[in-house]
């Protein structure tokens, strides 16, 4: 037991590491150094920098080592002084522009979780149970479009009905009346309104997805030989139900948790970017097009290093709810 | 055999089962059919496969044709009643007028009910190669006066739906190469794993785990920002493909790897040993159709991820790029709530998108069940 | 006065598949009856019918099969009485047998408990739920049912898994789920077969001394005949879907009269076989599976005395003489006087 959770925080240590590296080389993919770009985004506000002054700038900032001395540099000044460097499309630190952009991701992220775990569960459940009833075909349909619409365009649809027939804006947090107001009541409900869409777009497939696991999770412990020996010993069927197979299924799909905050993380920035959210979504895709690679890589590292800890927990969600597990 | 008597029990409809004598391809075939929306997909799939071969004839127009006309036009319905209720047997599509806004002083087309276009078939119309060889110049439909265009045009007049059409091809040939690349990756990576065991299967399945637990579409993301943009449309067509399978293989390697370690060790392929039977027959007897069925489920299932990452990269323009014309390119042109507010219908290339991978999720699941016979 | 009536009467228990509309018949006309104290053991071949009709007993048939036709009469020892054909899969009524007046315990000790709940709550169930007890207590009684069943440290084991313990341990406390309310039948479906052979010993004596001690009737569903010669009091032989003979162990095994019992007894390997050069005799052929059992009389194809005139084309006469009875055409010559 404890010998797993020590080789659970040694792999993350790792898989952290790894990630580091990867979001560096992704930095340095970027063609063009930061020195280059600098020289030329000059150049085109009409500044003349010479290729001494580019060669200067280059050895001053150590784009002249070799990567994994730039590497180390980049990530012992991450870890020991929390510097990120500098994004010079926002002209300000990365980390700055990160952190006040990073609570609404995880609010989104996190508020998608749950809304997803809380209708899977049940739904899924519901399906097992009554399987091949209307109603099981009637999830399947909505799981199968939920699982095929792109969220992007789920967005786009949401936003432009939201527009058309009740006439609100759905881009932003705010309603534009609430958008300076000092909190009340209101503007929380506001907020909340406003959150419920990027939501529901971005925990569509999930939810979609997980309804299928749990109801073929469920199915699967239903046929079980535990299941018709607690039956002889004379359970209803409710109780039955309760207390093995959908507590059987809840083991996979808590073990889930960690690629379900993946998907999220991945889809968020997209959402963001077309709902045009004050989140990191229109953060790093902006970076992105405008190869402002300081702040993409650092968000990359962000986004891995929270699935990252996501995985972790949910591991340990999984040693909590099976004791398989932990008498290992 | 197996092949020759599934056919011959299709024509029996009524001949009792026997699961007992069945092959197990039979059995999968029996299984597959049951599923319907699995043979919807199939259908689907076909229809598709049509585009993809016919696009030219199948559009009315050329992708590139731009109709000044009839710009940012809304989609024309064809119609069977006219305004007055009357029946035609040949459909129609009313009439639009350009009219000068007088207010915006913009151009704008308004219904003519009054007059008919009257919807032909096998018409004449822009020249073009099929399969790039046979010069012909038929198109599947048309009007021979005015103009249709059954999903609008957009902002620059050009004809939504021939260029959806169009897409075909590129959409799903990136998803198919891809799905191509990552499972010839999976199947080497996954077997060299399973194969030689030991340290290398242990190497491969941390790089798996690794790559499953970080978000991959912002990896994406990032490597298609990182192409260069002086490439040109083709390069950029492979290397996005390339990027995309590169991701995609994970899932097949370790069914591979898993596949193979667990049915080696199996009963019947020991039996299979000591009655005498070679290595390849093994193999090809016994361990191939014991796991290709889960190897085709997986690619059903890498097929629409795939489809839907080039959809998403090219919408937010870091996938493919004109002159190339995917689903995602076009839809491109619906990035923001402005452009989506004025021309809903260039969300359409979505709708066809959504009906891809519902075909194949369809197809997958049908594949799923049948590929697992003997369960419920 | 008479004897006390049987605990079971089966009468004309058929059992079928339902698959696309068409009906196929699993196991037809089967009867028994078991006594109060008495142990019956079912025995046949893996495909018999035998395991399915155990469930039937309790309504436990999975879904794609129902029972067609019968009566499953029981009359527990506390005055209750009930068909159970006729209460159907679900509700209060079952429920309140299952458990309670009869008891299970089926062939794999592995996978009859859940994982992820401790053995005691497992058992302890049971009573909560037939008795409306407190948690307490319930533990209490599942703690006396372990030290019954001879498992060590009975409080400690309450709150271990069942992966802590092994297959014999396991088949213990199966054994005391299913005796904890003091069961009027308890049904045993293969309870030893995957078990190893030591521990099959230690199960089978254990269930013999419990039997003494609640005095409840055992339905012994098994196709191992040295198991039936130690436990049994009367047998019945299944074939096919069909009960083709029954009657008390010791005259059985004498005299058996149906044509399959004899081969199957042949087929037993017994100790001396060696130095008496008797050679074991394999039943030729296989058991026919459901979708093609054979007309008439089911073993005929493997029959070495079938008369293929009247067996292929007609059910067996059924010849009784005292408990001991044959459906078989050579039933009345071949029954011991």
């Amino acid at each position: 037991m404890i010998a797993y959770l020590a080789r659970r925080l040694v792999y993350m240590v790792f898989t952290l590491l790894a990630v580091s590296v990867v979001s560096f080389l992704i930095v340095q993919s970027a063609p063009g150094d930061f020195a280059e770009i600098y020289a030329a985004r000059k150049a085109a506000a009409g500044a003349i920098i010479s290729q001494a002054e580019i060669e200067n700038l280059r050895v001053s900032l150590g784009l002249d080592q070799p990567w994994h001395i730039q590497y180390w540099r980049w990530i012992s000044n991450i870890v020991l002084h929390n510097d990120w460097g500098t994004s010079w499309e926002w002209k300000r630190p990365v980390g700055e522009v990160i952190w006040e952009r990073m609570p609404l991701t995880l609010g989104i992220a996190f508020s998608t979780l749950f809304f997803m775990y809380a209708i899977s569960i049940p739904v899924g459940i519901y399906s097992a149970v009554r399987r091949y009833s209307i109603g099981d075909h009637a999830v399947s349909i909505v799981g199968y479009l939920g699982l095929a619409t792109p969220n992007f365009l789920l967005a786009l649809v949401l936003m432009y009905l939201t527009q058309k027939y009740f006439g609100q804006s759905v881009g932003g947090l705010f309603s534009p009346k609430f958008q300076n107001e000092p909190w009340s009541w209101a503007k929380l409900v506001d907020l909340l309104q406003h959150l419920a869409v990027p939501v529901i777009v971005l925990g569509m497939s999930g939810t979609a997805f997980l309804i299928r696991a749990m109801r073929a999770a469920v199915l699967d412990e239903l046929d079980k030989m535990y299941v018709l020996s607690a039956k002889a010993s004379g359970l209803s069927p409710m109780k039955l139900l309760v207390r093995y197979p959908v507590r059987m299924a809840l083991n996979p799909i808590a073990s889930t948790l960690g690629w379900r905050l993946t998907y999220v993380i991945s889809g968020a920035p997209i959402v963001g970017y077309v709902m045009a959210l004050p989140d990191t979504g229109p953060l790093f895709l902006h970076s992105l097009l405008d190869q402002d690679m300081l702040l993409a890589g650092a968000l990359i590292f962000i986004y891995c290093a929270l699935t990252i800890i996501g995985t972790l927990v949910s591991d340990l969600l999984l040693v909590a709810l099976d004791p398989r597990i932990r008498l290992e | 055999m197996a092949v020759l008597d599934t056919f011959g029990l299709l024509k029996r409809k009524k001949a009792v089962r026997r699961p007992d004598l069945a092959t197990q391809w039979q059995l999968m075939w029996w299984k597959f059919k049951q599923h319907r929306l699995a043979m919807v997909g199939m259908a689907l799939l076909g229809l598709f496969g049509l585009c993809v071969l016919f696009a030219e004839a199948i559009s009315p127009y050329a992708p590139g044709e731009r109709d000044t006309k009839y710009v940012t036009g809304s989609p024309m319905m064809p119609h069977f009643f006219d305004a007055e209720g009357n029946f035609h047997l040949r459909p129609f599509v009313y009439a639009r007028k350009a009219e000068r806004d007088l207010v915006t002083l913009r151009m704008k087309s308004t219904v003519d009910t009054s007059q008919h276009w009257e919807i032909e078939f096998f018409v004449r119309g822009s020249p073009y190669k099929l399969f790039g060889l046979i010069p012909m110049d038929i198109h599947l439909f048309g009007t021979r006066e005015g103009f249709i265009h059954l999903f609008g045009t957009d902002f620059t007049g050009l004809d939504l739906f021939s260029r959806t059409i169009h897409a075909c091809r590129a959409s799903l040939g990136v998803a198919f190469v891809g799905v191509v690349i990552s499972f010839l990756l999976g199947a080497a990576i996954g077997g060299a794993a399973g194969y030689f065991g030991g340290t290398l299967d242990n190497i491969v399945m941390r790089v798996i785990e690794f790559i499953r637990s970080i978000p991959t579409l912002p990896l994406w993301l990032a490597l298609a920002a990182a192409l260069p943009r002086e490439w040109g449309a083709l390069a950029t067509y492979l290397a996005v493909t390339i990027i995309l399978s590169l991701l995609g293989w994970t899932w097949l390697a370790r069914t591979v790897r898993s596949k193979l370690l667990a049915t080696r060790h199996e009963d019947f392929v020991l039996a299979a040993r000591l009655s005498g039977c070679s290595d390849y027959r093994i193999i090809r007897r016994h361990l191939l159709p014991s796991f290709l069925s889960y190897l085709i489920v997986d690619t059903s299932i890498a097929f629409p991820e795939i489809l839907l990452a080039e959809t998403s990269l090219s919408f937010l323009g870091l996938g493919l790029r004109e002159p190339v014309e995917s689903w995602g390119v076009l839809l491109f042109a619906a990035q923001s709530i402005r452009s989506v507010d004025q021309a809903p219908w260039l969300m359409i290339p979505g709708i066809f998108v959504i009906v891809a991978v519902l075909a194949f999720n369809f197809v997958g699941d049908g594949l799923r069940d049948a590929a697992d016979p003997y369960s419920r | 006065m008479n004897a006390p009536q049987p605990v079971l009467d089966v009468v004309d228990l058929s059992i079928a598949l339902g698959q696309d509309g068409a009906r196929i018949p699993i196991t037809e006309d089967v009867s028994f009856s078991i006594a109060r104290g008495e142990v019956l053991a079912l025995v046949g071949e893996s495909g018999s019918g035998k395991s399915i009709t155990a469930l039937a007993l309790m309504q436990l048939l999975s879904r794609s099969l129902f029972i067609a036709k019968g009566r499953i009469q029981l009359r527990a020892v506390d005055g209750f009485e009930a068909d159970i054909a006729a209460l159907g899969r679900d509700g209060k009524a079952i429920e309140a047998i299952r458990g309670a007046r009869m008891g299970m315990i089926f062939q794999e000790p592995m996978s009859s408990f859940s994982p992820i709940h401790t053995i005691g709550a497992q058992i302890a169930e049971v009573v909560e739920i037939h008795e409306r007890v407190s948690r307490q207590v319930a533990r209490a009684r599942a703690a006396e049912l372990l030290a019954k069943v001879g498992i060590p440290d009975p409080k400690g084991a309450l709150d271990r898994y069942p992966s802590e313990f092994s297959g014999g341990m396991r088949q213990r406390a199966m054994i005391a789920r299913a005796l904890i309310c003091s069961p009027s039948l308890l049904i045993a479906d293969e309870p030893t077969t995957a078990l190893d052979v030591t521990i099959q010993g230690q199960i089978l004596d254990l269930l013999r001394k419990l039997q003494h001690e609640f005095g409840m009737a055992i339905l012994f569903i098994t196709h191992d005949l040295g198991i039936v010669a130690q436990m049994a009091d009367r047998v019945a032989i299944m074939y096919a879907g069909r009960i083709v003979e029954s009657g008390p162990v010791g005259e059985m095994f004498r005299q058996p009269a149906h044509p399959y019992t004899r081969a199957l007894l042949a087929a037993v390997p017994r100790l001396g076989d060696l130095d008496q050069r008797r050679k074991i005799k394999p039943i030729a052929g296989s058991v026919p599976n459901i979708f093609d059992a054979p007309s008439g009389c089911r073993f005929h194809p493997r029959c070495p005395v079938a008369d293929p005139a009247r067996c292929a084309s007609q059910l067996p006469p059924v010849h009784a003489r005292g408990a001991h009875a044959v459906a078989c055409i050579h039933g009345k010559t071949e029954l011991p006087a």
